[in-house]
């Protein structure tokens, strides 16, 4: 580049001679040489802004044009990517522990009509009205000579019914995909499923949705796209449920109860492994709820985890073990039982007369509510509150299906001492079977709480501890004797060594007050009693045994016959081998020892 | 020289267009195959869930109740007892297998010898 001289000689040396100035010339060409560097910054500047310029006005009709195609274009699959072969159905199956489904989804069909495209009303109506009893034929008429423009006529239709209205030949008469859920298994856990409804309908599909139970619960998980149609997985074991269902059904015959229930959990994990409640119902065709009268007496009620009853005597082993566990007491104190127990002018009595004095084994053993109302004095009303509390019984249970948050567990407002000692026997503080479960499973498992669940576990919960093991050792013993010499001697199951405890507890009357000729009869047991894997609760609402000269109603003649007869089925079925010498069977020869 | 150099050129445009033509071509093909899969997919899908479903429903515990009820006297099913548990050391061996023959003695003829 070639410089200009600030101070050419040319011009200097002339305007010396001059006397002019020569500043003047040098800022004139300094001057210059500024405007120049000003003209070619400028014309930099302005390429490199028509070039950014270009730049983003390219940028900006691309994704203008982009936006504009997608919005006037119709919407494609996308084909070309791999992950598009998942079609997942509308709606998760529900599966039980072994993989069994227990809820799945089947495909259907809904009919409509468009009035104006019928070719011939009136034969159609006919038509529809015979292949379909309940469809009134008058109304059928009404709907498709006035001015609707559509109409539906069922929601659901057989393949054999869609193929009779095909047949019809009418173009007015449409029909729509539907899918549908469907139970296998009819009514085998229906109160754990609950069921499923249609939600927002359209033409060409319905959304279903779940009404109550799992299906309600878990709607969100099993209607979610993002999980690829993988089921939902159930602590529920089809083939013990099935058992005790059956052999709940034949106890409640037999001992002429109203209804029944039963929970088998495990004491580990705190799976549920069967839940009852009898009467049931059929999911595929859920009945409407009650309009009047006890809602208890309605086939929906899960007695299970809403049944909220006094259950009686099976709450006097929580007194014994607290009493234990806070070194108040061992198994072998002797205990003052001489009644009747007065407290005000409430006294309590025994159902026999068992003496002056028992130990705390023979307390439970015996089922003396004196002895356990004694424990209760000692252990006193705040520490057995905050004892119950760690047990879950004050709060509706955590079981997952929509009906146990309304299990609240009725107390006494004012938890006086009084109260204390009726509660250690079981009258005063109402639960569900299930929260019993929950209590006797803490029990069971070396004093661990364990929260009662109806998902499958993959492990052991180690809850928070609510006891000291040599306490629910000694608690576990207890029970072990209530059957082998107490209240509940037909229990005995040969092999599986049972332990529990019966409970019998009149039935409040609505109006306050109870029941003479009505009781509720709970065995709660756990099995085997050396090392408990699983605790039962077998509740009978209303039982009444007619073998002897009077009926009896006591849980020891009603409810643990039938929980000793489930046992017997189901724990075969759970892959316990009973713990005897088993006879010499036929063709099985002994060849060495 | 510099015609040479235009005729490459111009045969290779040519070829790279025919060559992005079938590529368009192979491409909306396998595209069109993609999608009657994916159909053939969902469709077997269906049918499997179907299928499925029928399996749960005739394996339902009630009928197998009913069905090996009906079939007792050839099956004679029973529920599981806990006295049918039995232990390892209780199933016998199988016999041992006959010594092996190793000097055969005809008896046959010795019986035809004997009848007249």
């Amino acid at each position: 580049m070639i410089r200009t001289p600030l101070r050419p000689l040319a011009r200097i040396l002339p305007a010396r001679d001059k006397g002019e100035n020569t500043q003047a010339i040098e800022r004139e060409n300094i001057r210059q040489r500024h405007e120049e560097m000003r003209d070619r910054a400028r014309t930099r500047a302005e390429g490199r802004l028509l070039v950014l310029g270009i730049f983003f006005f390219c940028a900006f009709s691309v994704v203008g044009g982009r936006m504009a195609m997608m919005a006037t274009s119709e919407a494609v699959e996308p084909l070309t990517s791999a992950t598009g072969a998942a079609i997942a159905a509308q709606r998760a199956d529900i599966v039980d522990r072994q993989g069994r489904i227990l809820a799945t989804n089947f495909e259907t069909h809904s009919l409509y009509a468009q009035p104006p495209t019928l070719v011939d009303p009136l034969a159609a109506a006919a038509g529809l009205a015979g292949i379909f009893p309940d469809l009134d034929h008058d109304r059928l008429v009404r709907d498709f000579t006035g001015k609707r423009k559509f109409v539906w006529i069922k929601k659901k239709i057989s393949p054999e019914q869609m193929q009779a209205v095909h047949d019809l030949g009418d173009p007015g008469l449409l029909f729509g995909p539907r899918e549908m859920r469907l139970y296998p298994n009819g009514r085998l856990a229906a109160h754990v499923m609950g069921g499923a409804s249609f939600g927002k309908e359209g033409v060409n599909s319905a959304e279903v949705i779940g009404v109550a139970g799992v299906e309600k619960q878990f709607d969100g998980y099993l209607r979610d796209p993002g999980n690829g149609g993988a089921p939902l997985q159930l602590s529920l074991d089809l083939t013990v449920q099935a058992a005790a269902e059956r052999v709940l059904y034949g106890g409640m015959k037999i001992m002429n109860a109203k209804g029944a229930t039963s929970i088998l959990m495990d004491v580990h994990t705190g799976e549920v492994i069967s839940v009852v409640s009898l009467p049931d119902f059929d999911p595929n065709d859920r009945p409407a709820p009650p309009v009047e009268g006890d809602p208890s007496d309605s086939p929906l009620f899960n007695r299970a985890v809403q049944g909220v009853y006094e259950l009686g005597s099976t709450f006097k082993i929580f007194a014994a073990a607290q009493a234990m566990d806070l070194g108040l007491v061992n198994p072998s104190t002797i205990v003052d039982i001489r009644g009747p127990l007065k407290w005000g002018k409430f006294s309590i009595k025994d159902f026999h007369n068992y003496g002056n004095e028992l130990s705390v084994t023979k307390i439970i053993v015996k089922s003396s509510n004196i002895g356990t109302a004694r424990l209760a004095q000692q252990i006193g009303p705040k520490r057995q509150q905050e004892f119950l509390n760690s047990l879950g019984m004050m709060d509706p249970t955590p079981f997952e299906i929509v009906e146990a948050a309304g299990g609240q567990p009725l107390m006494p407002k004012n938890w006086s001492e009084l109260s204390a000692m009726t509660i250690s026997y079981g009258h005063g503080l109402s639960t569900s079977p299930m929260h019993l479960a929950a209590g006797y499973a803490a029990i069971a498992n070396g004093g661990h709480y364990v929260s009662p669940t109806i998902l499958k576990q993959s492990g052991p919960q180690h809850g928070p501890r609510v006891l000291s093991e040599p306490a629910a050792n000694a608690a576990r013993d207890m029970l072990r004797l209530v059957v082998t010499e107490g209240t509940a001697s037909f229990g005995e199951v040969p092999g599986y060594h049972v332990g529990g405890k019966t409970g019998t507890a009149d039935k409040p009357k609505p109006r306050g007050g109870y029941y003479d000729d009505k009781v509720i009869a709970t065995f709660a047991s756990l099995f085997p009693a050396n090392d408990p894997k699983y605790v039962l609760i077998v509740t009978l609402d209303e039982p009444t045994e007619t073998s002897g000269p009077a009926p009896r109603r006591t849980a020891g003649w009603t409810a643990v016959p039938v929980a000793a007869e489930m046992i017997g089925r189901i724990a075969p079925l759970l892959g316990l081998r009973p713990d005897v010498v088993p006879g010499q069977l036929a063709g099985i020869t002994l060849t060495s020892n | 020289m510099k015609s040479v150099a235009y005729v490459l050129t111009a045969m290779l445009v040519f070829s790279l267009a025919f060559w992005a033509y079938r590529e368009n071509y192979a491409t909306q093909q396998v595209l069109s195959e993609t999608q009657r899969l994916q159909r053939e997919i969902g469709s077997a899908k269906l049918r499997l869930s179907v299928l499925r479903a029928e399996w749960a429903y005739l394996n339902r515990p009630d009928r197998l109740m009913e069905l090996s009820e009906i079939n007792y006297d050839r099956l004679g099913l029973q529920p599981l007892r806990p006295d049918q548990f039995g232990r390892i050391d209780e199933v016998s061996y199988p016999p041992e297998p006959l010594l092996p023959i190793t000097n055969p003695v005809d008896v046959s003829t010795m019986a035809g010898e004997q009848q007249p």
